[in-house]
């Protein structure tokens, strides 16, 4: 296959980026795409050039470290998967390509098609776990937790943190990610002590970060590569009353 | 410097392990209570570098911020979220004995040290088994979502080399959950301003002051610039170095660079032929190929594998009538058949490949097919089994192995061998720790399913943590800052090296000569290994380091991100590595475990140890670059674990 790539080159934050045409040769339906970006990348290396910027790491779908917009949808068109897991047949010979960033005022750019997604880890510093330290926890099956609770908590649990939900969004908000993870403890017995606390304080932390509002269009839930679910944020905005009601307790 | 004489053998003079007297069930216990403590007062004075964010690193971390210590964790990604523990999907073993089927401290222990074939520390191993269950208690009160049964008990499963069911698991995402158990844990010591997360960063040396550990130095991997940090003790967490051998299931930035750094300032070297192969992997489906997806080893329970009768055959799977098909574990192991262990399963496969038999585009796969277990059990019951595995299959590879045989080939998993550490996890180089996989200290020769992770997690959360407090209280150490002229020393020296990577300006990639460092490595130093090969590998080995400093082609700019050059010093670091790989495996003359010589095997082609030579660790010291490095050894003493011959017929 041969596909011609529109790839979105910036040299730093300071400075204005721009689409740069690349054309992709000998492309094989069994690479992914980021193995085809690796492919471009050896040619311009080879030619003295420098290669195009990106992030990725695991490879396998699940580190959640790669994140481009492929014509437009965070992590390309196929359902439930990251840009590492997106495979090459799904395109066709001579295909126009656009790939972009995240984008997102909360996510500002570093180079080419890599940005700070560091006010994520942000939102969990404040609140995103379980107080407790190494040592001293109560034997594991003191607590029985109902199978389908676990099951769902596991469901939201299993949220990468990539951000597409962010980058799909038109007000670039957080909601899915902050719901997945308020659900995961809002669902199990472990996260009830400092339940009201959480959620709280990353939802001001979302705030202070400069995500937007969640106006319930589903962006989110149609890109998220695991899935997770908008009933997600719907149970965020319920501890959140519940939470406000309670004076933060 | 020839290549090919055999280093001598040393006494081990200088490899003290430090274990602590008494019955094996109670050394740790005693260990602990002789250990000096700092006073919570005073933990904030003390800084400690932790290297890494995954199991072993962030749980450490994360565990020493809550004790008061100041701590500076660094990792390569954006987030310490993304280390590598995180793809870790089978689960973590420990022994609570919930399944009443028998299960004990000292059972894990046993199977630990069988399945690692005789070649781990006893005391190591038993300390692990203890902490197993405390594991379990820990991720489950922070909150990590296991697999329950309906009446809201933790669910186990059964895994390799156990009669028990002791493996916990998050669905197929365990390692993944039990990374964000300790990511948040590490984040909320971030909050309390105990820890600093430095990421996006690359340590590329260690420096050493009056013969301790002191400080790092790091390339900040947004700004090029290269940063020094001091503090009174550092430990490394950043993993093996599978990706040596170009394809792995490791994660593409994963790197042996920190640890052969260390090894590069006395750090030894222990056991690096010790190297695990997982034999049912998505192969390889041409050049571009980046990394190698696993799937569960459980899959063989049900699969059949087979080749064509004839070499070379191109006819599809469904056109081969069943008197063409060569179901060859099944052929040569009459009782275990498709189930014999990893490394004999791997063997197999490469076998039939290398004699012209493979399958598929590139002759480099082996059919795993599951047509008779569909016809007996139906379509449902695999789907039930496997259905998330067959999935990702027809993902990656857009076969539906409902319909075709999957296709299989081995891939190197995980390194068993690593930095040598003493019971309390410091290495050669005093105020230096090493933890996770990264060290070498708790599978022996083959690493266990489901072992990785307690092992990460037992180190980070209770080890190290102590050991380290005990490290501190007891050692005076002068204040050091990164004014000190061994930060100068150390710092020109890593500028003075990517300024060579940037000059060369040569005509090759750095992933093409790391592509061919890796089939030379599989071909050579793979999963089965004899003296001829071995022997030429330590020839080509340095012809291609050699080639790589004359023509590699790394391009600027350096204060940049620059991820070109971040790769070629990684790449540059295996060609150094990967001879003492090859020594190694030339001077264990036995096979054990993830060690295959082919000089060295039963008439069933199972390994055949030689406990008389070789029941001891290796440990390798760096004696510069123009000289052999020196071989050491720790004997290893069974007192509890009688070695037993593994036989799987």
């Amino acid at each position: 296959m041969k596909l011609n790539l529109l790839i979105w080159r910036q040299p730093n934050r300071e400075r204005a980026g721009r689409m740069v045409p690349y054309v992709a040769e000998d492309v094989s339906p069994d690479m992914s795409f980021l193995e085809m970006l690796d492919v471009v990348n050896e040619k311009l290396i080879k030619a003295g050039e420098a290669p195009i910027a990106f992030d990725s790491d695991c490879r396998e779908g699940i580190c959640g470290m790669c994140s481009l917009v492929i014509n437009g949808i965070p992590h390309g068109h196929e359902r439930a998967t990251t840009v590492c897991q997106l495979h090459m047949r799904h395109f066709t010979d001579g295909q126009t390509i656009t790939v972009e960033p995240w984008r997102a005022r909360a996510f500002p750019p570093h180079k080419d098609l890599m940005v700070d997604r560091s006010a994520l880890d942000r939102i969990i510093a404040v609140g995103g776990y379980v107080s407790i330290n190494a040592g001293g926890a109560p034997e594991a099956n003191s607590t029985p937790i109902p199978r389908d609770i676990a099951e769902a908590a596991m469901d939201a649990a299993a949220c990468i943190g990539c951000g597409a939900c962010v980058a799909a969004c038109k007000n670039a908000s957080a909601a899915l990610f902050v719901g997945a993870k308020v659900s995961h403890f809002a669902l199990l017995p472990q996260g009830h002590p400092e339940r009201a606390r959480r959620v709280a304080a990353m939802v001001a932390q979302m705030d202070a970060e400069g995500f937007g509002n969640c106006s319930n269009e589903g962006e989110c839930e149609a890109v998220c590569p695991k899935e997770i679910s908008m009933a997600s944020i719907a149970r965020l905005r319920r501890e959140y009353i519940r939470a406000i009601w309670r004076g933060g307790k | 410097m020839s290549p090919v004489t055999a280093a001598p053998q040393a006494s081990s003079t200088k490899l003290d392990a430090r274990v602590p007297d008494g019955p094996l069930s109670e050394k740790w216990d005693r260990h602990k209570f002789e250990m000096k403590l700092v006073s919570p007062a005073n933990r904030r004075k003390f800084t400690v570098i932790v290297v890494g964010t995954g199991l072993a690193g962030g749980a450490a971390a994360a565990s020493l911020g809550e004790l008061g210590y100041n701590v500076l964790d660094f990792c390569i990604q954006d987030s310490p979220r993304r280390a590598h523990s995180i793809a870790a999907q089978g689960g973590i073993n420990a022994a609570k004995n919930y399944q009443n089927d028998g299960d004990s401290v000292q059972r894990l222990f046993y199977d630990t040290i069988k399945g690692g074939d005789y070649r781990a520390r006893e005391a190591n191993v038993f300390r692990l088994a203890q902490l197993s269950a405390n594991i379990i208690d820990q991720c489950v009160a922070q909150g990590v979502p296991f697999a329950r049964e309906y009446g809201g008990l933790l669910d186990n499963r059964s895994f390799g080399g156990a009669q028990v069911s002791r493996t916990f698991y998050a669905r197929g995402q365990t390692g993944q959950q039990l990374l964000l158990g300790a990511y948040q844990a590490l984040m909320r010591q971030v909050h309390a301003g105990t820890v600093t997360v430095l990421a996006r960063r690359e340590v590329l040396d260690i420096v050493l002051v009056d013969g301790r550990a002191r400080g790092v130095i790091v390339r900040n991997l947004l700004t090029g610039e290269i940063e020094r940090y001091a503090a009174h003790a550092v430990m490394l967490a950043t993993g093996g170095y599978g990706n040596a051998y170009f394809l792995s299931t490791n994660a593409v930035n994963s790197n042996a660079t920190a640890i052969w750094r260390a090894y590069k300032r006395g750090a030894f070297f222990a056991n690096p032929c010790y190297t695990q192969i997982h034999p049912t992997c998505i192969p390889v489906s041409g050049e571009h190929q980046s990394k190698l997806t696993l799937m569960s080893e459980s899959l063989r329970n049900d699969g059949r594998v087979w080749v064509p009768k004839q070499p070379g055959d191109r006819r599809s799977p469904g056109q081969i009538p069943e008197g063409e098909r060569d179901y060859y574990l099944e052929r040569r192991y009459p009782a275990f058949g498709n189930l014999v262990p990893r490394d004999v399963a791997s063997r197999a496969s490469k076998k039939v490949c290398d004699d012209g038999y493979g399958v598929g585009d590139t002759g480099l796969s082996v059919y795993l097919d599951f047509s008779d277990a569909i016809e007996r059990l139906g379509e449902d019951v695999i789907r039930e089994r496997y259905g998330n595995l067959f999935q990702m299959y027809e993902k990656i590879t857009d076969e539906n192995p409902y319909k075709v045989p999957m296709r299989i080939y081995p891939a190197i998993h995980y390194t068993m061998g690593g930095l040598w550490v003493d019971y309390d996890l410091m290495s050669t180089v005093p105020g230096l720790f090493v933890a996770g996989e990264a060290n070498f200290s708790d599978h022996g020769a083959n690493r266990l399913g489901a072992s990785a992770l307690m092992q990460g997690l037992a180190d980070g959360y209770f080890v190290a943590p102590a050991t380290i407090a005990g490290y501190l209280a007891s050692t005076p150490l002068a204040k050091v800052g990164t004014a000190h002229p061994a930060f100068d020393d150390a710092s020109h020296g890593v500028q003075s090296r990517i300024a060579r990577l940037l000059a060369i300006k040569g005509r090759r990639t750095p992933r093409e000569i790391h592509r061919e460092l890796g089939k030379l490595l599989w071909d050579k130093v793979g999963m089965a290994r004899n003296e001829a090969g071995l022997r030429d590998a330590l020839v080509h080995i340095p012809h291609l380091r050699e080639e790589f400093w004359q023509d590699v082609s790394v391009p600027g700019p350096e204060r940049d991100i620059n991820q070109a050059l971040e790769y070629a010093g990684r790449v540059a670091d295996y060609l150094e590595f990967a001879e003492l790989l090859a020594r190694d495996a030339l001077e264990r003359r036995e096979s054990c475990g993830g060690h295959f010589r082919e000089e060295y095997q039963t008439p069933e082609n199972e390994a055949l140890r030689d406990d008389a030579q070789f029941a001891h660790v290796a440990a390798w010291e760096y004696a510069g670059d123009h000289a052999h490095p020196v071989r050491h050894v720790e004997p290893l003493e069974f007192e509890y674990a009688q070695p037993a011959q593994r036989s799987y017929k």
